[in-house]
């Protein structure tokens, strides 16, 4: 029978320069389904936790879920797989654009990277064949020149994943960046793969991806397809103003985390929002591979100060390097959105790690002297050129580029950092979204909002609207949003998909196309074995449920405007349910029952 | 008439969802290498194109085919290869002067759109924005002649 899966995993030796091809494990690809969970079961039976995440013997995976390169709701989603160098824990970070799908057409599955390089490599791949070649002249080069050389020397169509320069000179929150403006953004795997020489991936691929039950297959995709164009965020938010529709909403609800989070409004919102990029700088809209919900949004600037053009930003983005900061300035955070895809960077850890930095300026902490230039709140031109000598590594952006705990830890102030794990929390303020709360401190990566984006609940109602301020029963509804993401990530489907598509889809997908039978319990439950799984390594790894918590600004200083004024997170509230509704200790540590249950003891 | 396959180019966002559904229903397998349909993305210059075969008056694959495999249909106007005919010579590949003919390896014969013989084509069908149309009135065309003259018709006074 065909199935969506390739079969087949690349396996690259870097100290030795070698590649291997060896058949996918297909009794894990089906307790995992692929992608975010199978790569994680091949990261941890082969990486010890305690590994240092710089050294060579730190793994770094890149995997395809079934479905990647297919057509029906968003499939052409990628992931990596590593221990993260700014968290210590499992990073899984997710990428669409066309080199997921390239890969598949490439004959491959996953790749593993393995050891580390004497010198500069990139891997070639085309059509079942792989070999490293020397990227000595590449390296110091932007995403953008990296992937026009390689195309220009190995093939016109090839699709391309690389580190800027971020990831050479050791930002810790460096992205991997494919097609020039798609990233695999967030914990920092791009640093991994720079500590590893390896400065790109290049892929040509020829071949298909075969369905077992193509008619079902066909079905399930005009279905999906249909409930996607009905669904008011997948169908219509999205499209017309990105993810940037969530600007205004978020600042109305009071949940815009302003100035690092030292309120929930920002008076400025409007100037940064989706309408106004609509009416500024967007030229286009535009999709991934297989993808009908077109966030993404192709944009110029033609400031006097900053020109370019390229895409993005994206909510998140307008969020870190506007409001986190006070800023709103657009041309300035559309430059600097410019740089974070070149240089290689994650724009929420930069725009939330500046934003902290400014805090600690205006507080005194932190001079004019030591960073070179004044960085007040609201700085756009300060923030841009920050953002340059981050990715750059030069002067005060040494420490910028150490992410925000870090920077705050090494002046004795880390309740200033806005994270949890170390990893920098996104543009929803838990005081506000108190389930998203919840997920910050439960994400298996740090502060979140793509492990389980209860705030579709909690702000946009879907699939039903609860209480945002409500604690109740939040627990429960949590764990679904992160079973089902888990699962989502694994089939190589965009996350996006699930304002609108519902557990029953994604199984007809995943059985039409491998042939198998799951119904929605059997997705939760591979969904539920993911997350424990994750949990495990970090445990193993010394980030013990203690690192279950939030900022203390997010506990303890009430929330000075907006609808939520007052509110503080009821964290401890939820925490003890959230245990015990995933089957935990009260102490936060699957039981050996749990782990049994889900075959991971 | 005939029926064609009508593009707006400003319509379309680049998600290759054409190259899925025509290899996906007609090679067995998403494989945007088999399309029929070719969707190019320009971001730095905001421009994303698509193109197929316009199904010719008077094709140069067929004209060029030494085995007069590749016929135009009269009543549908389709262009298609008889892959009984059709040795593989790749005459026709060279001939074609918008590369919308292409020599296959794994069946060793050429290919081309067949407009889904006489089904709605199937990129037209999962299209998402109706960037692809299909019919025999070029209504994409009509709609750019009513923009010009709704222009013209704003700018006038009353006489």
């Amino acid at each position: 029978m065909n199935k969506a899966w390739k079969g087949k995993l690349l396996r690259v030796d870097l100290t030795e320069g070698t590649c291997k091809v060896e058949a996918l494990n297909e009794e894990w690809a089906n307790d995992f389904i692929g992608g975010r969970g199978l790569g994680s079961k091949y990261f941890t039976e082969e990486v010890s936790p305690e590994v240092e995440p710089m050294s060579p013997e730190n793994n770094l995976i890149m995997a395809t879920g079934p479905l990647t390169g297919t057509y029906g709701a968003a499939n052409g989603r990628y992931m990596v797989i590593t221990k993260s160098p700014l968290t210590g824990t499992i990073a899984c970070s997710n990428s669409g654009g066309y080199f997921p799908s390239e890969l598949k057409y490439a004959g491959f599955d996953m790749i593993i990277f393995e050891g580390k390089s004497e010198h500069p490599v990139y891997l070639q791949i085309r059509d079942g064949k792989a070999e490293l070649v020397g990227a000595v002249h590449l390296w110091g080069m932007s995403t953008n020149d990296t992937e026009d050389a390689i195309l220009s020397e190995f093939h016109g169509d090839a699709k391309v994943a690389s580190i800027g320069l971020a990831g050479e000179v050791g930002v810790h929150f460096a992205g991997i960046i494919n097609d020039k403006h798609r990233a695999a953004g967030r914990s920092g795997v791009g640093m991994v793969m720079g500590s590893k020489n390896l400065k790109a991936v290049a892929v040509r691929g020829t071949g298909g991806v075969k369905i077992a039950n193509p008619k079902a297959y066909r079905e399930a995709a005009l279905d999906t397809y249909a409930t996607l164009k009905e669904n008011p965020v997948t169908g219509e938010g999205l499209p017309a103003l990105g993810t940037a529709v969530l600007v205004n909403v978020m600042n109305q609800n009071g949940g815009l985390p302003t100035r690092n989070a030292q309120s929930g409004t920002f008076e400025a919102a409007e100037d940064i929002s989706g309408e106004a990029l609509v009416s500024g700088e967007l030229r286009r809209i535009k999709s991934c591979m297989g993808c009908i919900i077109s966030c993404g949004r192709v944009t110029k600037i033609t400031d006097p100060r900053y020109v370019g053009e390229g895409e993005g930003p994206e909510y998140e983005t307008l969020w870190a390097l506007g409001a986190a900061c006070g800023i709103s300035d657009m041309p300035a955070i559309i430059k600097a959105n410019y740089y974070c895809n070149e240089y290689g960077m994650d724009p929420i850890t930069l725009g939330s790690t500046i934003g902290c930095a400014m805090e600690m300026f205006e507080k005194g902490i932190i001079s004019e002297e030591e960073i070179g230039m004044s960085l007040n709140f609201g700085d756009g031109d300060a923030m841009v050129k920050l953002t340059e000598m981050t990715g750059k590594g030069e002067g005060f952006g040494k420490k910028i580029g150490l992410g925000s705990y870090r920077l705050a830890d090494s002046y004795g102030v880390p309740e200033l950092s806005m994270s949890v794990k170390k990893l920098e929390f996104p543009a929803y303020d838990p005081r506000h979204v108190q389930g998203m709360g919840l997920g910050y401190a439960t994400s298996n990566r740090g502060a979140c909002h793509v492990r389980g984006y209860i705030n579709s609940a909690e702000t946009l109602g879907l699939p039903e609207k609860l209480d945002p301020e409500a604690t109740e029963g939040k627990a429960g509804v949590l764990k679904v949003f992160q079973d089902y993401t888990a699962a989502i990530d694994s089939a190589g489907v965009c996350l996006f998909t699930t304002f609108a598509m519902g557990i029953p889809q994604l199984a007809n997908f995943c059985n039409a196309a491998n042939g198998t039978d799951l119904n929605d319990a059997g997705i939760l439950e591979i969904g539920d074995r993911i997350y424990n799984l994750e949990r495990m390594f970090n445990l193993k790894a010394g980030i013990d449920p203690s690192q279950d918590k939030l900022p203390k600004r997010m506990l303890e200083e009430p929330l000075p405007d907006g609808p939520s004024k007052g509110n503080v997170s009821k964290l401890p509230e939820m925490l003890p349910d959230y245990y015990e509704v995933r089957g935990w200790g009260s102490d936060g540590i699957p039981t050996e029952e749990k782990l049994q249950s889900l075959g991971l003891a | 008439m005939q029926k064609l396959i009508r593009i707006e180019p400003a319509k379309c966002v680049g998600c290759k969802t054409c190259e899925l559904a025509c290899s996906f229903k007609n090679a067995g397998e998403f494989a945007p290498s088999r399309s029929r349909i070719f969707n190019e993305v320009f971001v730095e210059e905001a421009k994303f194109i698509t193109v197929t075969c316009m199904q010719c008056d008077d094709p140069w694959c067929e004209k060029s085919c030494p085995k007069n495999a590749i016929t135009k249909e009269m009543a549908s106007g389709v262009v298609t290869v008889d892959e009984e005919k059709c040795v593989g010579c790749r005459t026709c590949v060279s001939a074609c002067p918008f590369g919308m003919i292409k020599y296959v390896d794994s069946t060793g014969k050429a290919d081309k759109c067949d407009l889904c013989k006489g089904d709605t084509p199937e990129c037209v069908v999962f299209c998402p924005t109706q960037c692809l149309t299909v019919g025999e009135e070029d209504k994409p065309l009509r709609q750019k002649m009513l923009r010009f003259v709704n222009t013209m018709k704003d700018g006038q006074m009353e006489v």
